[in-house]
């Protein structure tokens, strides 16, 4: 849902901007403070693998392709505010070296599939979490419920965007929107739980979110 | 830097994994429109589009080199150099934030 030049107006583009740069803002003046060592090479490696997997579009119904968008994931394993930083990097190289977006809408694009999709979507997971046993599949179903819910609720926000700039009534664009990310975010969650799993085996103490996957890794270990 | 021996294991998997998936795979994504295009186009607003990105210098627009004889070569290279900038940026800009907590700690 990489919105190109030309669908949002100048008027949402710039507060979309102002939104997602103040946020980031936000992002790098708490990483200073908390940003661990150990994270630094695991956040550039989740928006590398990031990056890879949105070049793997599958298809959905219709005639129509999804991928991957990893705002969720990256949120999960880094922190929400970690996790922006990620999507705001892989983002901006899409629009600037492969014209995957505009660079007009980038304030756009940042907002929906980081701000929107990693950080205001954490709220459901963090809801879920609290409330699923505190088990490896609670933890695993409220990251899939999450991360199916980021795609949508990102949709939602484009449509929004679309709606107020005028290019398409807010009830066709978010019907339309919605409907579609809806199958998409399925595509989402079943990515999002497989590659939990594999950190959860592998280095599950890496999981900055969970306690969970903390006692299970050290559990797993001994 | 703190870098175990594990923790480096478990980088190097990972980007070994998402350059594979890069290279290889994303010659072979499927190629129909995505979600937003698709809207798009059944909506009637896909025209709206820009005919030229504000930002016309990208080196690699969709994921392909222009000049490529072969197109699964030209999505593969893209694959290829997207990934790794990716992860040097992100390394770099994520080492500066991390940079600002050093002098309290050590």
């Amino acid at each position: 849902m990489h919105i190109p030049d030309g669908f949002v107006s100048v008027p949402v583009n710039a507060a979309t901007y102002g939104i997602s740069l103040a946020v980031c803002g936000v992002a790098v003046l708490r990483g200073r403070k908390k940003l661990q060592d150990q994270q630094v090479p695991v956040l550039a490696v989740t928006a590398a693998f990031i990056f890879a997997a949105q070049m793997l579009n599958f298809p959905v119904a219709g005639g129509t392709s999804g991928h991957f968008l990893g705002a969720m994931l990256a949120a999960i394993l880094l922190g929400p505010l970690n996790g922006l930083l990620v999507m705001t990097v892989v983002l901006a190289i899409q629009a600037l070296v492969f014209a995957d977006g505009g660079l007009t809408a980038l304030g756009s694009n940042i907002f929906n599939m980081g701000v929107v999709a990693g950080i205001v979507s954490y709220a459901i997971y963090w809801t879920l979490k609290f409330l699923l046993p505190k088990t490896r599949g609670g933890f695993l179903a409220a990251a899939a419920l999450a991360s199916w819910f980021s795609i949508v609720l990102a949709a939602g926000a484009c449509a929004v965007e679309l709606a107020i700039s005028g290019t398409s009534p807010l009830l066709v664009a978010l019907a339309a929107m919605v409907g579609i990310h809806a199958l998409i975010g399925v595509g989402e969650a079943m990515i999002t739980v497989a590659v939990l799993s594999v950190v959860l085996a592998s280095r599950a103490d890496l999981i900055t979110t969970s306690k969970l996957a903390r006692s299970y890794s050290l559990a797993g270990q001994v | 830097m703190i870098m175990n021996r594990s923790l480096l294991i478990f980088i190097m998997a990972a980007l070994a994994i998402s350059l594979l998936l890069a290279i290889l795979v994303s010659p072979w994504a499927c190629s129909a429109p995505d979600g937003l295009e698709k809207v798009a186009e059944d909506k009637g607003f896909a025209g709206k589009a820009a005919e030229e990105p504000f930002w016309n210098a990208s080196l690699m627009p969709d994921y392909n080199l222009t000049k490529a004889q072969n197109e699964a070569f030209g999505t593969a290279f893209a694959g290829f150099v997207g990934t790794g900038l990716v992860f040097i940026t992100a390394l770099v800009l994520a080492k500066l934030i991390a940079r600002g907590h050093k002098g309290s700690l050590r």
